[in-house]
């Protein structure tokens, strides 16, 4: 079941030209990027061998083009999970999963495995970028991959606000822009922290992005790992709770 | 034999305060084709989303063949099909997309989906344009789509919510002809606000008034149809008129000229009324050479019980 909403899913997102001109902006603009780190890099090259532990290929042009790759996610995700459930309840296809035998988790399972799939085909063709790299030069694995985990994990964590605010409206537009503040405003939470006032290691904790430099550092921790998934989890059980809540409409 | 598929009672359904179902009960035997009649706001599309387990219920329970709605809903949505007012298409998808689609979210067994598919846009005559996306069907044709996602799992039950509004009078033949044969293989809830079409396809009425049920009689079979509201007997050598109200025990006489009376049964009268009538009329002598049945319409009834007055009309049908 939940496969089958997720297929479904798929196939809408895929059957209109915003999926495609997605994909296509977000190559266009993070292969751009791309190209002026490993211009930067070339040219810093001849100093780089001058010190004995000095940062890579790695570090110094898939990281940074990765922490890019997250604003523009921070831009793209909103307008990819907009239609996820307010288009449904516009069009009243809603009535139909409700009709189903399916229970929440299938809804809100299918609703987010789907795009989480588009999510992962995005990030296979970031991923694409510094693997061309390995033709001339060795990356690091390691890092590469902590760097990919934390990239997913802030998709995921993306996509479910995005989908939880889609199911509190009729109205694309207004889902999109609810689910950019929210993250912008998560993203920059932290800029609040900038002493050791009270309170601000709390707003340090919050921040979306905090979490990731871990992992752009190569430092996959156990704690970051379960903000994502806690922040992700939360919003799917909202989704779930929103859901059931149609059934009682007042 | 008779067997209760949907079993609904004292269902009660408010919205922010104000009711729009109160303490209907329902029920649909197998076979029946229950025609579901109100006026737009009466209560029919809130009453069938209850019985479609998309809309909870403030009061009441519902069982669908013997499974309660409310603590067993996969099992029992598994023996219903439903047709909201607006049919839940995806206009992105092509039909045979979209009814594939829904075979697996109603749990079609995988292999069985292709025939299934098969069979029901065969079913409804979408064989042809299997391959065209919903959005660039006309609006019969999308009404055919989302009758088939209802029919696909073969629910023992359908709930069909105006499945001919907004269709031009050739789609409204199409569809009720389909809606006919459905009726052969699945028990039918439709509504509508429209009496011909209730009184063409159901083999029940049920009329819906401010969210209670005002009326519901079989409009076949035995102990059927819509009650007898007076009888107009040919008399070739009448009695006085006043004699004849006298001698029948009928509550009203009218003359309508040529020998013809109307004549009103008196309330409680059976069909043993006419009979007796008959008997009496060629005892006294008065020649009678004809008596016939003068039914209300189904809309004189409709009319009268939304205008909140009694269910038999005083006013004869036209």
């Amino acid at each position: 079941m939940i496969r089958a909403i997720a297929k479904r899913e798929l196939r809408s997102l895929f059957a209109s030209p915003l999926a495609w001109v997605i994909l296509a902006v977000v190559t266009l603009i993070l292969g751009w990027i791309f190209l002026l780190q490993v211009d930067l890099f070339l040219r810093i090259m001849p100093r780089l061998a001058l010190y004995r532990h000095a940062a890579g290929v790695t570090a110094l042009v898939v990281m940074p083009m990765f922490h890019s790759a997250i604003v523009i996610l921070l831009l793209v995700i909103p307008l990819l999970t907009m239609r996820l459930v307010s288009d449904e309840r516009r069009q009243k296809t809603l009535e139909l999963l409700y009709a189903a035998p399916l229970g929440t988790v299938d809804l809100v399972g299918g609703k987010y495995l789907g795009i989480l799939g588009f999510l992962l085909i995005l990030l296979a063709l970031i991923f694409l970028m510094p693997l061309s790299l390995e033709l001339g030069t060795h990356l690091d694995w390691g890092l590469v991959a902590s760097g990919l985990l934390g990239l997913f994990l802030v998709m995921a964590a993306f996509a479910a606000a995005g989908l939880y605010l889609s199911s509190l409206t009729e109205q694309p537009i207004l889902a999109a822009i609810s689910t950019f503040g929210l993250l912008l405003f998560l993203w920059i939470i932290a800029w609040a922290a900038k002493g050791h006032g009270p309170g601000s290691h709390i707003l340090r904790y919050a921040s979306l992005l905090n979490h990731f430099s871990a992992f752009a550092r190569g430092d996959v921790q156990v704690s970051n790992i379960a903000y994502y998934l806690i922040f992700t989890l939360t919003f799917l059980i909202l989704t779930g709770r929103r859901f059931d809540a149609d059934h009682l409409e007042h | 034999m008779a067997e209760n598929l949907i079993d609904a009672r004292n269902l009660t359904r408010s919205f922010g305060g104000r009711p729009a179902v109160q303490d209907l009960d329902l029920t649909l035997d197998r076979g029946e084709i229950l025609g579901f009649l109100g006026l737009n706001g009466a209560g029919k599309s809130t009453t069938l989303r209850m019985l479609a387990g998309t809309l909870a219920p403030s009061a009441g329970r519902i069982s669908i063949a013997g499974i309660d709605l409310l603590s067993a809903p996969k099992p029992a949505k598994r023996k219903l099909g439903y047709l909201p007012e607006q049919p839940p298409l995806h206009p992105e998808l092509t039909v045979s997309e979209y009814l594939r689609f829904c075979a697996e979210i109603h749990g079609v067994p995988r292999p069985r989906i292709r025939t299934a598919v098969r069979a029901v846009e065969e079913k409804t005559g979408l064989t042809q344009v299997e391959r065209r996306l919903i959005r660039n069907l006309s609006r019969g044709y999308q009404q055919r789509v989302g009758i088939a996602q209802a029919i696909l799992h073969e629910p023992e039950v359908l709930l069909l919510d105006e499945p001919t509004v907004g269709l031009d009078p050739a789609q409204i033949q199409d569809i009720r002809a389909l809606i006919r044969s459905l009726g052969e293989a699945h028990s039918v809830i439709f509504s509508s606000h429209l009496l011909g079409e209730v009184q063409s396809l159901a083999t029940r009425v049920v009329i819906i008034h401010e969210g209670r049920l005002a009326w519901s009689r079989p409009l076949v079979g035995p102990g059927s149809g819509i009650p007898t509201v007076a009888y107009r007997a040919g008399l070739r050598n009448p009695p006085p008129v006043e004699q004849l109200a006298v001698r029948t025990g009928a509550h009203g006489v009218t003359p309508l000229g040529a020998g013809w009376f109307r004549i009103e049964p008196p309330d409680g009268a059976t069909d043993e009324f006419p009979r007796n009538f008959l008997d009496r009329a060629v005892r006294d002598g008065w020649a009678p050479f004809g008596l016939s049945a003068e039914e209300a319409s189904l809309e004189a009834i409709f009319l009268s019980l939304t205008r909140g007055e009694t269910p038999v009309p005083a006013e004869p049908a036209p």
